[in-house]
C-alpha cells in the first residue's frame, strides 16, 4: 500500500443537472389530472364573480377577506388559523396512509415543475436531445432554443404571478392595467416576486427545493411508520439483477438493470437503494418499471406502492388496506373531523355584526337634568354583511337605564362606524362604583342579527 | 452614544462587528474543503472524521448555490454598514437617520393632505362646517385633541363645558370658537366669600343663584341672596345672563359647568373657579384647527341650514321608527 496521501475534498458541490426522461402510465396521467385541476382552480377562480365583485378576494387594503357568500374581517383571523390547522391535519392524514402523495402529485413544486418541463420537452426534445443539447458548444441554434425556453416560462411566470396579485386586487381592473402596465409600486413588486419565484423553483430550482428547502420534507418523517404507503423496489424479486440478454439462464432476479426507473426519476435517486428522503412519492419510478415489465413479459409491480411491513412479512394488498385503519390514522381522522366540525359550525353561527364597546376615557359619570346620571360609551359597530342596516340600541342589567336620544344607528353595507352612546339612570339607581351593564344591538329588519356586549356604568359618589 | 461615553466605545464596537463579519467569511471558506488522508486508492466520500475507530463520516455535500447565499449575506452586511449608522458612531454613506424618516414621513402626509386642509382653510367656516368630508376629518381630529377634556360625545365633564349646547362662555360664533381654539382660554372666578360675607351669607347667593334658573332653591334664603348678589354683578351682570368678554357663564340657565348643588356653587363662591383651555395654534396649525371649529360648530348648529340642502352630511344616524 502507498503511504497515506493527502487530498482535499469539497463540502459544497455543485447542482448536476438533473433530465428527467418523460414516462407514460397511470401516475403520469393522474399527476396530470392533479396539474389540470389545481391549475384550472388556480388561474379561473379570481376571474368568478360574485353579488357584483370578485367571488374570491383578499382585500389587504380595506382588511376584507371576500370568500363568496362570506366576508371575513380580522377580527375573523381565527378562520384562517383553523384553515391551516385542517390543511395540516389532512397533509398528515394523507401522509401517515400514503406517504408523500401530496409531494408527488399536488405540491405546487411538483405542478409547476412538470409545467415547465413540459414545455422543456416541446422546446428542446427529450431526454437524450437535451443532454446532447447541453454538452454542445454555444452555437446561435442552442442559443435561439434556451432563449425560446425561457421566454416560454417567463410567460408562463408572469401569467403566474398576475393571477396570484388578482387574488389580492380585483383582477379586473389589474387587467385593464397590464395593457397600460400602470400597476401600483406593491402590484408591480408581488406580480415580479411571485413570477420571479415561479421561474426559479420550476426552472432552475427544481428537485434542490425539495431536497434543501422544503421544511414538509423535513418533518415528514415523522407520520412515517411501517405500514405507510412508500414506494418500494422489491429487491427479493429483482436482485441479482442481470441485462436481458443474459436473463434466460434463470438465475437472475426480474430487474434488467435497464436504469429508466432512474432516468425518470425528477430527484435523480435509484429507487433500488432502498427509501431516500430525496423520494417525492411521484411514481414515476413505477410507471417507468411497469412498462419495462410488459415488454419483458414480466409481472408488474417490481417497484410499487408497498409498505415497509409488507416487504417484511410478505402481506397481501387486502392486508396492506386493513392495516390502513390503524391508531394513528385514527386519531388523525378524528381530530380532523372535530376541527372540520367546529369550524364549520362556528362559520354556521357567526354573525355578521360585530359589537365593540369602548368606555369613555375622559369621564367616569355625570350628573344632567333632573339628576340622572350618565355615562359615554363609543360603540363601535361593523357591519360585515353586504346590506346597509338599521340597528336598535338597547341596554340593560341596571334599573331605569335608558339610552339618551336616538336609539337606532344606520350602517353602510361592511362599514364600521364609530357612534357616541349616553347611558342614563335616575338618581339613586345602582350603587356607587361600577356596576354590570349590557348593550346590544339588534338589526330592525332581522331581529335574528342580535348582539350583545358587557360593559360598565359608573355612578359617581 | 458619544454624548456618554469616551470614543474608545466606537472603535472598539466598529472593529468587533468588523472581525465577526470576517471571521465568519473565514471560517465559511476554510470550511468549504477539508484535508483528508488518503487511506488507500479507492475513492474518498467521506469527511475523514473517524471515530470509535472504524466509524467514519460520509460526505453528503450541501449544495453550493447555499454557500453562495452565505457570502452574499456577507456581502450585504457590510454593504448595509457602509451605508447606513451601525458601526460605532460611523453615520454611514447615506446619511439616514430615524428622525430624518419622521421629516420625511410628516413632510410626505403634510404634501398628501395640505391641498385638502388649504382647500378648506379658503372656505367659510359655514362652509366646511356642511361638508361631509370636513366633518369625518373634523371629528377625528376632536377624538384624538380634544376628546380627552370634552368626552367623544362632546358633551364635556365637570369643569369642561359641553360643546352641543347652545351656550357658550365665551362665545358662539364659528370665529369665536375658532379663536378659542387657536389662542386658548382662561376662565377666572377669584374667591368671592369674603366680599359676599360669610357663610351664611355665600349660603344665600347660592340659593338666590339658583333661583335665577327656577332651580330648586329656599325662596327664604333667595331673597336673602338676592341683596348679596351685588358683589358678582360686575362678571355675571345685573341680569345675571353673563359676560362672554370674560368668558363669565350665564347664571340663568341650567347649565352647570361645575354643578348645580347648593353645596357645589358655594364651593365655587367661597374659592373661585380657574379654568384653562390650552392654546392649539403651534401645536394644530391654523389649517387643521379651521376644520376643527367647524366641526365643533356644526355640533350646535345645523349646517344645512347655511349650505345647499345637497351638502347634508350623508347617512346621518336614524332616529326614526321608534
Amino acid at each position: 500500500m502507498n503511504a497515506p496521501q493527502e487530498q482535499v475534498i469539497k463540502m459544497y458541490a455543485a447542482r448536476e443537472e438533473i433530465y428527467p426522461r418523460e414516462i407514460a402510465g397511470r401516475y403520469a396521467r393522474l399527476r396530470w389530472l392533479f396539474v389540470w385541476l389545481t391549475q384550472l382552480a388556480f388561474y379561473c377562480t379570481p376571474w368568478l364573480q360574485w353579488n357584483g365583485r370578485q367571488a374570491l378576494l383578499f382585500d389587504l387594503g380595506t382588511r376584507k377577506f371576500y370568500i363568496f357568500g362570506l366576508v371575513l374581517w380580522p377580527q375573523d383571523f381565527i378562520y384562517l388559523a383553523l384553515l391551516l390547522i385542517i390543511s395540516a391535519y389532512l397533509l398528515f392524514l394523507a401522509t401517515a396512509i400514503a406517504g408523500r402523495v401530496w409531494c408527488g402529485f399536488a405540491c405546487p413544486q411538483t405542478v409547476y415543475t412538470e409545467i415547465f418541463l413540459w414545455i422543456e420537452r416541446k422546446i428542446e426534445g427529450k431526454r437524450s436531445a437535451r443532454i446532447a443539447l447541453d454538452r454542445q458548444p454555444a452555437s446561435l441554434h442552442k442559443f435561439g432554443k434556451k432563449s425560446a425556453k425561457h421566454a416560454a416560462w417567463l410567460a408562463v411566470a408572469l401569467w403566474t404571478g398576475f393571477t396570484f396579485v388578482g387574488y389580492f386586487t380585483p383582477i379586473k381592473s389589474l387587467m385593464g392595467e397590464v395593457v397600460t402596465l400602470s400597476f401600483g409600486p406593491w402590484e408591480w413588486f408581488w406580480v415580479l416576486f411571485y413570477a420571479f419565484a415561479t421561474y426559479g423553483n420550476a426552472g432552475w430550482m427544481r428537485e434542490q427545493v425539495c431536497k434543501y428547502m422544503c421544511p414538509y420534507a423535513r418533518f415528514q418523517s415523522s407520520m412515517f411508520d411501517r405500514d405507510t404507503l412508500i414506494i418500494t423496489y422489491d429487491s427479493a424479486r429483482g436482485e441479482p439483477r442481470a441485462p436481458l440478454s443474459k436473463n434466460g439462464n434463470g438465475n437472475h432476479g426480474s430487474c434488467i438493470d435497464c436504469s429508466l426507473c432512474v432516468q425518470v426519476c425528477p430527484t435523480g435517486i435509484d429507487i433500488r437503494n432502498g427509501l431516500q428522503y430525496e423520494c417525492i412519492g411521484c411514481a414515476s419510478c413505477i410507471d417507468a418499471c411497469n412498462t419495462v415489465m410488459d415488454k419483458t413479459g414480466q409481472a408488474r409491480g417490481l417497484v410499487r406502492y408497498s409498505t415497509e411491513r409488507a416487504m417484511d412479512e410478505h402481506l397481501t394488498p387486502t392486508e396492506i388496506r386493513r392495516r390502513t385503519t390503524r391508531t394513528r390514522v385514527k386519531i388523525y381522522s378524528a381530530v380532523l373531523g372535530l376541527i372540520v366540525l367546529a369550524t364549520c359550525s362556528a362559520l354556521y353561527l357567526r354573525k355578521p355584526l360585530k359589537l365593540d364597546v369602548i368606555r369613555d376615557r375622559g369621564s367616569m359619570g355625570r350628573e344632567v337634568e333632573d339628576g340622572m346620571i350618565e355615562n359615554v360609551y363609543r360603540l363601535q359597530i361593523m357591519n360585515t354583511s353586504e346590506q346597509a342596516h338599521v340597528y336598535k340600541i338597547s341596554a340593560g342589567g341596571l334599573d331605569t337605564l335608558s339610552v339618551a336620544d336616538a336609539d337606532t344607528v344606520r350602517v353602510a353595507a361592511t362599514e364600521t362606524r364609530g357612534y357616541p352612546l349616553r347611558l342614563r339612570v335616575a338618581h339613586g339607581a345602582g350603587h356607587t362604583g361600577s356596576n354590570k351593564i349590557n348593550i346590544s344591538l339588534t338589526a330592525v329588519d332581522d331581529p335574528s342579527l342580535h348582539v350583545q356586549e358587557s360593559a360598565v356604568f359608573i355612578v359617581p359618589r | 452614544m458619544a454624548d456618554f461615553t469616551n470614543g474608545f466605545w466606537d472603535i472598539y464596537i466598529a472593529a468587533l462587528t468588523l472581525l465577526g463579519i470576517i471571521g465568519c467569511g473565514i471560517l465559511l471558506y476554510s470550511q468549504s474543503k477539508v484535508k483528508v488522508v488518503k487511506t488507500d486508492a479507492g475513492k474518498i466520500d467521506t469527511t475523514g472524521h473517524v471515530w470509535d475507530e472504524d466509524l467514519t463520516e460520509l460526505n453528503t455535500p450541501m449544495p453550493r448555490w447555499w454557500m453562495w447565499l452565505f457570502y452574499i449575506t456577507i456581502v450585504f452586511a457590510l454593504a448595509y454598514l457602509f451605508l447606513y449608522p451601525g458601526l460605532g458612531s460611523y453615520a454611514g454613506k447615506l446619511g439616514w437617520k430615524s428622525s430624518g424618516q419622521y421629516q420625511t414621513e410628516l413632510a410626505k402626509a403634510d404634501a398628501e393632505y395640505g391641498p385638502l386642509f388649504a382647500k378648506y382653510q379658503k372656505q367659510d367656516l359655514k362652509t366646511v362646517a356642511a361638508d361631509p368630508q370636513a366633518h369625518a376629518i373634523g371629528e377625528r381630529l376632536f377624538l384624538t385633541y380634544c376628546a380627552q377634556c370634552h368626552g367623544s360625545d362632546a358633551r364635556g365633564n365637570k369643569g369642561f363645558p359641553n360643546l352641543t349646547d347652545k351656550d357658550w362662555l365665551f362665545g358662539g360664533a364659528p370665529e369665536t370658537i375658532q379663536e378659542t381654539i387657536l389662542h386658548g382660554r382662561v376662565g377666572a372666578m377669584p374667591p368671592m366669600g369674603a366680599a359676599v360675607g360669610g357663610d351664611k351669607e355665600v349660603e344665600a347667593v347660592a340659593h338666590y343663584v339658583l333661583s335665577l334658573s327656577d332651580s330648586t332653591h329656599d325662596p327664604i334664603k333667595s331673597v336673602f341672596g338676592k341683596e348679596k348678589f351685588g358683589a358678582c354683578m360686575a362678571c355675571h351682570g345685573a341680569d345675571a345672563k353673563g359676560n362672554q368678554t370674560l368668558g363669565a357663564p350665564n347664571l340663568t340657565d341650567k347649565i352647570w359647568l361645575f354643578g348645580g348643588s347648593v353645596e357645589t356653587i358655594k364651593e365655587t363662591i367661597n374659592k373661585g373657579r380657574t379654568t384653562t383651555m390650552p392654546a392649539f395654534a403651534d401645536f394644530l396649525g391654523e389649517a387643521k384647527v379651521h376644520v376643527l371649529a367647524a366641526y365643533v360648530w356644526s355640533l350646535s348648529n345645523n349646517p344645512a341650514e347655511v349650505a345647499a340642502p345637497a351638502a347634508v352630511p350623508a347617512d346621518p344616524p336614524v332616529a326614526a321608527e321608534k
